[in-house]
């Protein structure tokens, strides 16, 4: 079967994986490293972990469960039915007939900011939101291409992905501010135990390294999963050049947004066709903290596709 | 999707299943004894044009295939192409209403064409045009990712007629294989060739 001319990136797998081993091999390393402490030092500061696991793990499943209607409220959009969008839902439904998938939701948010974001944890609970901002300014073979995008998010289960990737971040954080508060309000009343204190320092510090490491580590494969989703949407449309020029269109609009409405728009910054958020740092600490790849980096890769595509013969 | 294919973030392109539609001439004799609907003697194949030259030069290539014996018996008219307003590509091929088998050759052809040319996953979809007495528009439309037909009967403006669907499916489940999720029953409004 000639099915190479949609080739997958090995390159991008393979740094997907090794972004994904570092993960799981830090994550191994800070539970052992945890209950190594609490074993040396036989202790009482048990409860603050299980407190920060049950935590942890209680905000990934909420996450996981209601991401659709946290970003749906967040964003302020509406589902609109294919009666009130008849334009949008016949992209859409073309757009998943094509790839044979499910179809989502379909969504409006009303701010002016031109992006997309495609939410939950499956392809039968997700929904798609596009800004009115973004219709505006997009041509519909633009649009086209970013609604593609936003499918191949959903194809590849990105939220549920990035959800488990963020768990060990999310736990990481919480341990630091438990102990940090343990400390403050606890400690005077433990006079006792003398051990205390070294310990919550030591999960303290064991905490933060690991969750800076791990929050690198995830904005790695937020970046990775961009380059995927552009690829197969790419792939979807046939018409890389669209998703090229949709792509600039959305960048050249996004330096021009007011603050305000960058930092609301902050916490759903994973999901997003373009990031909503522009750091401020050097470039390459921005790169390093950015969950999208460079504009730069999307073009390279989507015009390399675009040579895959008009290839004369497919390569077997 | 497989496992791998999730935390890789990997789409395998999907392949059209083109065996399917050779049902359809049984099915459009089913389909008038059982509703009165003949074939209008029209069908369209709907695809996702490739940029660049390659995709181009194909679909020239189709074309002139398809209106080598255009004019001549059973050879029927020459294709038309027309792109609608989702940057889709409709190859309409119109042949007399009797000449179904000669229709579904013909679709045939452009589907074999693109997937030998390695751009089946590029495939949309089949219509096939259908009226009856009183004129009520009817398309069975083939959804090459699935392999399995639903009828479309729009009646004026974007409005369905839900009811001769839902008769349509009945009548004719015997001989195609519908699509079972109602969901998946997109409308193709002011399709080429309905």
């Amino acid at each position: 079967m000639a099915r190479t001319r949609y080739a997958p990136d090995r390159g991008l797998t393979v740094r997907m994986t090794a972004t994904m081993f570092l993960l799981g091999l830090v994550f191994v390393a800070f539970v052992a490293l945890i209950i190594g402490i609490l074993v040396a030092v036989h202790a009482s500061a048990a409860a603050i972990v299980f407190f920060a696991l049950i935590f942890g793990g209680g905000t990934a499943v909420v996450s996981l469960f209601y991401s659709d209607k946290i970003a749906l409220a967040a964003a302020g959009a509406q589902e609109v039915s294919p009666q009130e969008e008849p334009e949008l839902h016949g992209m859409v439904d073309r757009l998943c007939a094509l790839a044979d998938m499910d179809k989502p939701r379909v969504a409006i948010a009303p701010a002016d900011m031109p992006n997309a974001f495609a939410t939950g944890r499956n392809s039968k609970n997700s929904v798609l939101v596009v800004t009115e901002g973004l219709r505006r300014r997009l041509e519909p073979d633009e649009l086209e291409g970013v609604l593609a995008h936003e499918l191949s998010h959903v194809a590849h289960k990105d939220v549920q992905v990035m959800t488990y990737a963020s768990l060990l971040a999310i736990v990481a954080g919480l341990l630091v501010r438990f102990a940090f508060y343990s400390e403050l309000f606890g400690g005077g009343r433990r006079g006792n135990d003398q051990n205390s204190f070294p310990i919550i320092l030591a999960i303290m510090a064991v905490s933060a390294v690991v969750y800076a490491i791990s929050f690198l580590l995830i904005r790695l494969l937020s970046r990775y999963r961009e380059l995927a989703a552009d690829r197969s949407g790419a792939q979807l449309t046939g018409r890389p050049s669209s998703l090229i020029s949709a792509l600039q269109k959305v960048s050249t609009g996004m330096a021009k947004i007011p603050s305000q409405d960058l930092r609301a728009a902050e916490p759903l910054n994973a999901f997003y066709f373009a990031p909503a958020m522009k750091l401020n740092g050097g470039a390459s600490l921005s790169t390093l903290f950015s969950t999208h790849p460079s504009l730069e980096k999307r073009i390279e890769q989507l015009e390399k596709i675009q040579r895959e595509l008009g290839q004369a013969g497919p390569p077997q | 999707m497989g496992f791998l294919d999730t935390l890789f973030g990997r789409t395998k392109p999907v392949q059209p299943k083109l065996d399917d539609l050779f049902a359809l001439p049984s099915a459009a004799i089913t389909l008038e004894a059982a509703t009165g609907f003949t074939p209008t003697g029209s069908g369209s194949v709907c695809f996702r044009a490739v940029e660049g030259k390659t995709f181009s030069d194909i679909q020239a290539e189709v074309r002139d295939l398809l209106n080598m014996d255009a004019g001549k018996p059973g050879g029927g008219l020459p294709v038309e192409v027309t792109k609608d307003s989702y940057g889709f590509t409709w190859l309409v091929s119109s042949h007399l209403s009797d000449e179904m088998d000669a229709l579904v050759t013909d679709l045939h052809a452009v589907n074999s064409a693109l997937v030998d040319n390695g751009f089946g996953p590029q495939l949309l979809c089949t219509l096939v045009a259908f009226r009856d007495e009183q004129e009520r528009r009817l398309a069975l439309v083939y959804l090459y990712k699935r392999g399995t037909f639903y009828p479309f009967a729009p009646t004026s403006g974007q409005r369905r007629d839900n009811a001769l669907e839902l008769q349509v499916k009945g009548a004719v489940q015997e001989d195609l294989k519908i699509e079972q999720d109602l969901t998946k029953w997109f409308p193709v409004w002011g399709a080429p060739g309905l």
